[in-house]
């Protein structure tokens, strides 16, 4: 007897190509806000808001994330927080020097 | 079932197998957590003496500067002193040795979660230590930057800097998958009955190191890979006519670097916590605590890096801020030296070597971590960052609390691992020397540090003469002390009384299997149904 | 996954430990985030001394290249996703052809990159060409950082790609097989996680003008 994977889920081909679609739009977008300036001086903001979300799409549905565990969640949260507060501290030190 | 009374007197997990004709290729492609653990044992330790030697030699050479090693060959010597003990003996250390040998069998489990990565992490050590040692005797000179690597230096001096750079990346490497191996272990192969909380502390210690070496490693890796594309490439990214920040590599360096510290002292704390509970016949005081504390170590120890840049020229607020978290992380470290002093408390205690190697640590990490205190201020700061106060601090928290509890380890569990039992009077002895010797030789740098002896420095005026010399003594009954106690290690392999299976009287899952180890670690995986120090059970 | 506290599962009863195998892979792509998140540091903050410089460098791009790339390697993500669903729906052929499908859409990826460089070298900006140091302090770092960091990915893009030419390669032979396709997931896994670099990689390089 073997064991089957803990959550026995298989997305859709449906979903994933509506996931997909959805990742060609935010490319699109995320152009038209750099080219565009749409939001001026925020527009490296705006790219990097919309390329976490192309890439929380692809952990979510791609990398199945959203049918994980709490941990492996929580974990990649800390992976991420770990490296977010490596670049801030970092940055208190050269941006108030 | 497993044998009870006398240790079973075959040869264990060492019996050859037959599948290699040859005995190397046996054990060199073996995936057995327990052999591969003491290939790496041997490894560490044999690099050990070799880095003992040069520190000797560095002494040496202090006692009247120029007579031994001029300028150049002193850098070359002190940096491939750190280069060895640092990241060939105690970042690899406890974890790839007893970490490996002992981890399953105290959760109760057959082998690693991945044995064939752990076999590839031991073949990577080996490629990393040989690549270190090829930097020293290859044409050109062996690397002088200290084991620190410092741009812009690093990348503009001639030495072999490529080589030995290349060497710590692989062993980066090595113990990234070491890390990432004991943490899917720790999850996913604990015994049936085995919660979390029954887990011994030693095991929670190594849980807490996989994340950092996890999560820690990599920026090394990536800097070692900008010293190695800016010696090969010009890539400038710390060099300022490039429009580059030499601060910037110092802040890469130590965001691994600090942590790598807790890589080394995380499992030593580990093995403490074990072995105080067994000699004094109590359980562990504050379990829950002591395990919290390991995550709150690596976790808090994550964001104290700056701490070595205090002069570099960083802004006052990451100084104020990087200070005040390095305060910080003294809590969860005195949480554990108090509950290990409370576990000793109105314990029935014997004073065999592990023990006295384990009382050690407690003494010798605490002078070392007060002495941190004092260097994580930021004004005292000033004045002894580079200095001897440096180096004192660091070999006292490093030797001292990292390296006797290898020490205290190796005593604890040589009879399981060899099956047979040290010389007690003679683990005493070595223990004295080594304890005298190391007070002499790392105290007197705290009073050369503070009065203003420059670290790394080859020549001195002769102010610091009198505290070197006295320092460079304490070196020589350090060394008597380490040969004694190797030496009796050594002899007791071969001539040593025959050990029983649990020797200590110890109640975690190593010592109900026989002495040494056998090669199938459990007949059938065992049910917990307690937790691992149950001392109390015990009629009196 | 819930799993009952202290159930341990041994690796050498005969069962495959897949959520422990798909565990370990996560730790690998935690231990990558941190890898290139070193090159991400200098990158912020080298941007944010030399904004201007970045600004006027970044112009200097092919954006056309650099889009069609994210393309590229987006629809790559699709077609390894639905690999991995066909072969846990047994269905081999479908999941082979996904799985070519992948390995050639990176190829393309590097290819394009090939050819990009190529346009680079030409003119004469490589680190450390005479070119490149003549030029201000904050495009020689943003030079340096556009070779090392789609240096490094595009060395991930290669391993990746020979990985899942193997993983191909035991489809055909059925050693990966619905009852059996771990390793497949995990190169999945591993794929997706180059994407997401490249995800961030190209508005920073090709968009930030």
């Amino acid at each position: 007897m073997k064991e089957k994977y803990a959550e026995d889920h298989i997305i859709t081909t449906g979903t994933y190509t509506a996931v997909w679609l959805a990742l060609l739009i935010l490319l699109a977008a995320t152009i038209s806000v750099a080219k565009l300036r749409l939001l001026a001086k925020f527009s490296v903001l705006g790219s990097l808001i919309i390329a976490s979300v192309k890439a929380g799409l692809v952990l979510a549905f791609f990398m199945h994330l959203k049918y994980e565990g709490r941990f492996l969640k929580g974990m990649l949260t800390i992976t991420v927080a770990a490296l977010t507060m490596l670049i801030g501290m970092t940055f208190v030190d050269v941006w108030l020097r | 079932m497993v044998s009870e009374g006398m240790g079973d007197v075959t040869a264990g997990f060492y019996e050859r197998t037959k599948k290699y004709r040859w005995v190397i290729a046996e054990w060199m492609m073996s995936t057995d957590h327990k052999r591969i653990g003491v290939m790496y044992l041997i490894a560490l330790l044999s690099f050990f003496s070799v880095g003992v030697v040069m520190g000797f030699i560095i002494r040496l050479s202090l006692l009247a500067p120029g007579w031994l090693a001029d300028q150049q060959t002193y850098n070359e010597f002190f940096t491939i002193h750190g280069v060895i003990q640092i990241f060939l003996f105690i970042i690899p250390g406890i974890p790839v040795a007893f970490g490996n040998i002992f981890l399953p069998i105290l959760i109760g489990a057959k082998d690693v979660a991945f044995p064939k990565v752990n076999r590839l992490s031991w073949w990577l050590y080996v490629t990393g230590a040989v690549l270190v040692f090829l930097s020293v005797f290859i044409h050109g000179r062996p690397p002088d930057t200290g084991w620190t690597f410092y741009a812009p230096y690093s990348i503009q001096t001639p030495a072999n800097i490529s080589t030995a750079v290349m060497g710590v990346f692989v062993l980066g490497f090595s113990s990234i998958l070491t890390g990432l191996n004991f943490v899917t272990t720790i999850h996913r192969l604990r015994a049936p009955g085995m919660g979390w909380f029954r887990m011994p502390a030693f095991s929670w210690t190594l849980y807490a190191t996989g994340w950092v070496q996890m999560l820690a490693t990599p920026v090394l890796a990536i800097t070692l890979l900008f010293i190695f594309l800016g010696r090969f490439l010009g890539v400038g990214f710390f060099d300022p006519t490039k429009g580059g920040d030499p601060i910037l590599y110092e802040h890469l360096f130590w965001m691994y670097s600090h942590p790598a510290v807790y890589i080394m002292v995380l499992p030593a704390m580990g093995i403490i916590s074990e072995v105080v509970p067994v000699f004094s016949r109590r359980s562990l005081f504050g379990y829950v605590a002591v395990c919290m504390s390991a995550l709150g170590i690596a976790i808090v120890g994550y964001a104290v890096w700056g701490h070595h840049m205090f002069t570099s020229g960083m802004s006052d607020t990451a100084r104020v801020i990087f200070s005040f978290v390095t305060f910080l992380v003294a809590v969860p470290s005195g949480i554990k030296i108090f509950n290990w002093v409370s576990t000793l408390y109105k314990g029935s205690i014997q004073v065999d070597a592990p023990l006295l190697f384990a009382i050690s640590f407690i003494f010798l990490f605490s002078i070392g971590g007060l002495t941190g205190l004092i260097i994580g201020a930021l004004a005292t700061n000033l004045h002894l960052h580079g200095t001897y106060f440096i180096v004192g601090h660091f070999h006292y928290v490093m030797f001292g609390g990292a390296g006797f509890s290898i020490i205290a380890g190796l005593h604890y569990w040589f009879p399981k691992i060899t099956g047979r039992m040290y010389d007690e009077r003679f683990a005493k002895l070595g223990w004295l020397n080594l304890f005298v010797g190391f007070n002499i030789l790392y105290f007197s740098m705290f009073v050369l540090g503070f009065l203003g002896m420059p670290r790394r420095y080859f020549d001195y005026p002769p102010q610091y003469h009198a505290g070197h010399v006295i320092s460079t003594m304490g070196s020589w009954f350090l060394a008597i002390g380490l040969v004694i106690i190797f030496a009796n290690l050594i002899r007791s392999i071969f001539k040593g009384e025959r050990a029983p299976m649990n020797p200590w009287g110890g109640k975690t899952l190593e010592w109900t299997i026989p002495s040494p180890l056998p090669r199938e670690n459990f007949q059938e995986i065992p049910v917990i149904t307690r937790g691992p120090y149950s001392y109390e059970e015990e009629a009196r | 996954m819930k799993k009952k506290q202290g159930e341990g599962l041994s690796t050498e009863t005969g069962h495959i430990d897949y959520t422990g195998k798909k565990m370990g892979m996560w730790f690998f792509l935690f231990t990558e985030i941190l890898f290139f998140g070193g090159m991400f540091l200098l990158y912020s903050i080298f941007r944010y001394k030399y904004a201007q410089d970045f600004h006027a460098s970044a112009a200097e791009e092919n954006i056309v290249l650099g889009t069609i790339n994210t393309a590229v390697l987006l629809t790559s993500s699709l077609t390894i996703a639905l690999s991995i669903a066909a072969m846990k729906k047994g269905k081999k052929d479908s999941s082979c052809y996904l799985q070519l499908a992948t390995v050639l859409m990176g190829a393309a990826f590097l290819v394009i990159k090939y050819f990009e460089w190529g346009a680079k070298i030409s003119i004469g900006i490589y680190p450390n060409s005479p070119v490149l140091l003549a030029l201000g302090k904050g495009e020689i770092l943003f030079f340096g950082l556009y070779y090392v960091m789609t240096g490094l990915h595009g060395l991930h893009v290669l391993v990746g790609v020979i990985v899942i030419s193997f993983m191909l390669y035991f489809t055909r032979r059925e050693t990966i097989n619905q009852e059996n396709y771990a390793r497949l997931e995990n190169t999945g896994l591993y794929w997706h996680f180059v994407d997401i670099v490249w995800i961030y990689l190209y508005p920073l390089f090709y968009l930030i003008t």
